[in-house]
C-alpha cells in the first residue's frame, strides 16, 4: 500500500491534477454524489422495516393514511393478533419446518456433494453435469404433478409434504462438492490407514473439519425454508398447520386488513431471520456467495 | 494388484452410497414430476380424467388472451427490472469498493439488509406503504414531486411499477454482494497503473470493472431472470395479478389455473413448461452472448 502511495505522490500527472482547483472541485462534486446516492439508498432500504416497527405501534387507519409516527397501538395489536390466531402454534409450524428441513437437506445434500468430489465412480461427472442443468428447472413447473403425487400418496396437509421434495437440494449438492474440494485429502488417508470407515471418516473426520461450510449452509437452507410460501400456500390447507408466512399473507388479504396487527405478525416473520444475520453477517454473506466460489 | 481392485471396487460402492440418497430423492420428485408435466401438457380435460389432445393446449395458448397477458407482463418485469437492479447493484459495489470511502459497513449492511426479508413479509409491507393515502404518496405530495395522490394498487401501469419497485429494492443488495466479492479480486494496481496514466474513473468502470466482472453479471442475470420468470409470492400479496390482469406472471396464471378455477392440470402443465422453455433459451442466450464478447 505505502509503494502504491508513493507512486501516486510521484506520478507528475497526478499532481498537476491536485493543484489544479477545478479538478479538485469536480473531485469533491464526484464524491458529494457517491455519499448522497449511498446515503438515499440507505435509507430506502431501511425505511421499510421502521415503517414495519413503527406500524406495529398505530391502528389500521393510522398505517393506511402513512402516520410515520409511533402511536400506542402496539399492545393492543400484540393482544389482538394473540387472540385472532394461536400464534405459538403458527410460530412453532414454521421454526418446526424449518429446523427438521434444514437438518434433513444438510444430512442428504452433504453426502451427496462429498460423495461426488471424494469417490471417482463410473459417471459421476455425467450425472453432475445433469443436476446442474436440472438447477434451472422452474418450480412452477414441478407443483402440479407434486401435487397430484402428495394427494394420490394421502400427504395433503401432512409436513411430509413439505419436506420430501425440498431435502435433496441441487444448489446444497453443489455448494457441497465445491466446498469439499478445499478438504486435506490427506486427512482422509491417515484415517483409511487407521481402519476408519467410509461412514466413520464422513462423520468424524470431515463434518468437524468443514464447520464453517456446514454453518453457511445452515443460513442459507433455513432462511429459504423459514420463509417458503408458494408451496406450503398449496399443500397446508388447515389452520393448525399453517406457518407464519401463510398466516401473515392470509391477514393482508382481508379487504379491511388490521395493518397494525398484521405489522405485530410481520415482525415476528422477520426477527427470526434478522437475528441470525446481525448476530453471523460474516457467515451470512459466505453462505450466499458459496455457489460462486 | 488385488489391493488395487478392492480399492477401485470400494470407491464404486462408496460413491454410490453417499450419493443415492439424493439421488432417490431427486428422482422422485424432480425428475419423474418433470417428466410427467411433459406429458400431462399434451393431455386434456378436467381434474384427473385425462384424454390425449396432441397440440390442442398449445393452440390454446396462442388463443388465450389471459396467458398472452402474463407472457407479457413477465417479460416487461425482465426486461424493465432486471437490468435496473443490476445497474444500481454495480453502480454500489463500485462506490463501497473504495476502501477510503467513509461508512462503507454501514452502508454496505444497510443496502444488504431487504435480503433478510421472505419475500410474503416485504410484499405486506410494500402494500400498506403504497396505500392510496399512505405513507409514500404523503412523502411524494409533501416533497412536491406530484400534485395529486397516486393510485399505486389501484392502477394498471403504477401496480407494474410498484411490483419492479418491490422487487429492486429485495434483489440489489443481493446482487451487489456478489460484485463486490467478485471486485475485492481484482487486483488493486490495474486501477492504479490505470489512474496514473490518468485514465478517468467512468473508463476505469468500463474498461477494468467491467469486463473483469463478466463471469459475476453473467451469473447475476442468469439467477435474475430464472428468478423474474417465476415470479409468483409479491404479486399473489401485492395485487393478486390485478388490477384487470396488468401484473399476472405466468406462474401466477398455472397457479390460479390448478387451484382456483376448476383444475385443467393438463393445460396448466403447458403454460408451466413455457417457463421450462424460456428458462433454457434464455439462459442459452446469455450464455452466447458473454461468450461473444470475450
Amino acid at each position: 500500500m505505502s509503494t502504491l502511495d508513493q507512486a501516486t505522490e510521484l506520478s507528475p500527472a497526478i499532481a498537476a491534477r491536485r493543484s489544479n482547483p477545478s479538478f479538485n472541485l469536480l473531485a469533491l462534486v464526484s464524491r458529494g454524489l457517491v455519499y448522497l446516492l449511498l446515503s438515499i439508498a440507505a435509507f430506502v432500504s431501511i425505511f421499510p422495516f421502521i415503517w414495519m416497527f413503527v406500524s406495529s405501534t398505530n391502528t389500521a387507519a393510522d398505517v393506511l393514511t402513512g402516520k410515520a409516527t409511533l402511536g400506542n397501538a402496539l399492545w393492543a395489536n400484540i393482544v389482538t393478533f394473540f387472540t385472532t390466531v394461536d400464534a405459538p402454534r403458527i410460530f412453532w409450524n414454521s421454526a418446526f419446518l424449518a429446523i427438521v428441513g434444514t437438518v434433513l437437506t444438510l444430512i442428504i445434500s452433504s453426502l451427496a456433494g462429498y460423495g461426488f468430489e471424494m469417490f471417482k465412480s463410473r459417471f459421476r461427472e455425467k450425472i453432475f453435469g445433469a443436476l446442474l442443468l436440472m438447477l434451472s428447472i422452474p418450480f412452477a413447473a414441478l407443483m402440479i404433478p407434486l401435487f397430484i403425487m402428495m394427494a394420490n400418496l394421502k400427504l395433503i396437509n401432512t409436513y411430509a409434504a413439505i419436506l420430501l421434495p425440498a431435502i435433496a437440494s441441487i444448489f446444497i449438492i453443489f455448494y457441497f462438492r465445491q466446498a469439499t474440494k478445499a478438504f486435506p485429502s490427506e486427512l482422509r488417508d491417515a484415517a483409511r490407514i487407521d481402519g476408519l470407515k467410509e461412514w466413520q471418516i464422513f462423520l468424524y473426520v470431515y463434518l468437524p473439519v468443514m464447520r464453517s461450510t456446514y454453518a453457511a449452509a445452515i443460513i442459507i437452507v433455513f432462511m429459504a425454508n423459514w420463509n417458503n410460501y408458494l408451496w406450503p400456500l398449496i399443500v397446508l390447507q388447515t389452520n393448525e398447520q399453517k406457518t407464519i408466512t401463510l398466516v401473515i399473507q392470509s391477514l393482508s388479504s382481508a379487504y379491511y386488513p388490521e395493518w397494525g396487527v398484521i405489522m405485530v405478525g410481520t415482525i415476528l416473520a422477520t426477527l427470526p431471520t434478522l437475528l441470525i444475520f446481525f448476530v453471523l453477517q460474516r457467515r451470512f454473506v459466505e453462505g450466499m456467495l458459496g455457489a460462486v466460489k | 494388484m488385488a489391493a488395487q481392485t478392492k480399492l477401485e471396487r470400494s470407491e464404486q460402492i462408496n460413491g454410490w452410497l453417499f450419493v443415492m440418497p439424493a439421488l432417490v430423492l431427486l428422482g422422485l420428485f424432480m425428475v419423474y414430476p418433470i417428466v410427467w408435466s411433459l406429458w400431462m401438457s399434451f393431455q386434456t380435460g378436467r381434474g384427473m380424467n385425462f384424454s390425449f389432445g396432441g397440440f390442442a393446449n398449445i393452440v390454446r395458448l396462442t388463443q388465450d388472451p389471459i396467458f398472452l397477458r402474463a407472457l407479457g407482463n413477465t417479460f416487461t418485469f425482465l426486461i424493465i427490472q432486471v437490468p435496473i437492479m443490476l445497474v444500481l447493484a454495480l453502480l454500489f459495489a463500485t462506490a463501497l469498493n473504495d476502501t477510503r470511502l467513509w461508512g462503507r459497513g454501514f452502508f454496505r449492511t444497510a443496502i444488504f439488509l431487504p435480503c433478510i426479508t421472505s419475500l410474503v413479509a416485504y410484499s405486506i409491507l410494500f402494500k400498506s406503504m403504497f396505500a392510496n393515502d399512505g405513507v409514500i404518496n404523503d412523502f411524494l405530495l409533501a416533497s412536491g414531486l406530484i400534485a395529486d395522490p397516486i393510485p399505486w394498487l389501484g392502477d394498471p401501469f403504477w401496480a407494474k411499477v410498484v411490483v419492479i419497485s418491490a422487487i429492486t429494492w429485495r434483489w440489489t443488495g443481493y446482487n451487489m454482494i456478489f460484485y463486490l466479492a467478485a471486485m475485492q479480486n481484482i487486483d488493486r494496481s490495474i486501477y492504479e497503473a490505470a489512474r496514473i496514466d490518468g485514465v478517468p474513473a467512468w473508463a476505469r468502470f468500463w474498461y477494468i470493472t467491467v469486463p473483469m466482472l463478466k463471469p459475476v453479471i453473467l451469473f447475476t442475470s442468469v439467477i435474475s431472470t430464472i428468478g423474474t420468470l417465476q415470479l409468483f409470492d409479491e404479486v399473489n400479496v401485492l395485487t393478486l395479478g390485478g388490477p384487470s390482469d396488468s401484473t399476472l406472471t405466468l406462474s401466477l396464471y398455472i397457479y390460479n389455473l390448478t387451484f382456483k378455477f376448476m383444475p385443467n392440470f393438463g393445460y396448466a402443465s403447458t403454460v408451466s413448461y413455457v417457463i421450462v422453455v424460456l428458462v433454457g433459451i434464455l439462459s442459452f442466450l446469455q450464455f452466447l452472448v458473454a461468450r461473444d464478447r470475450r
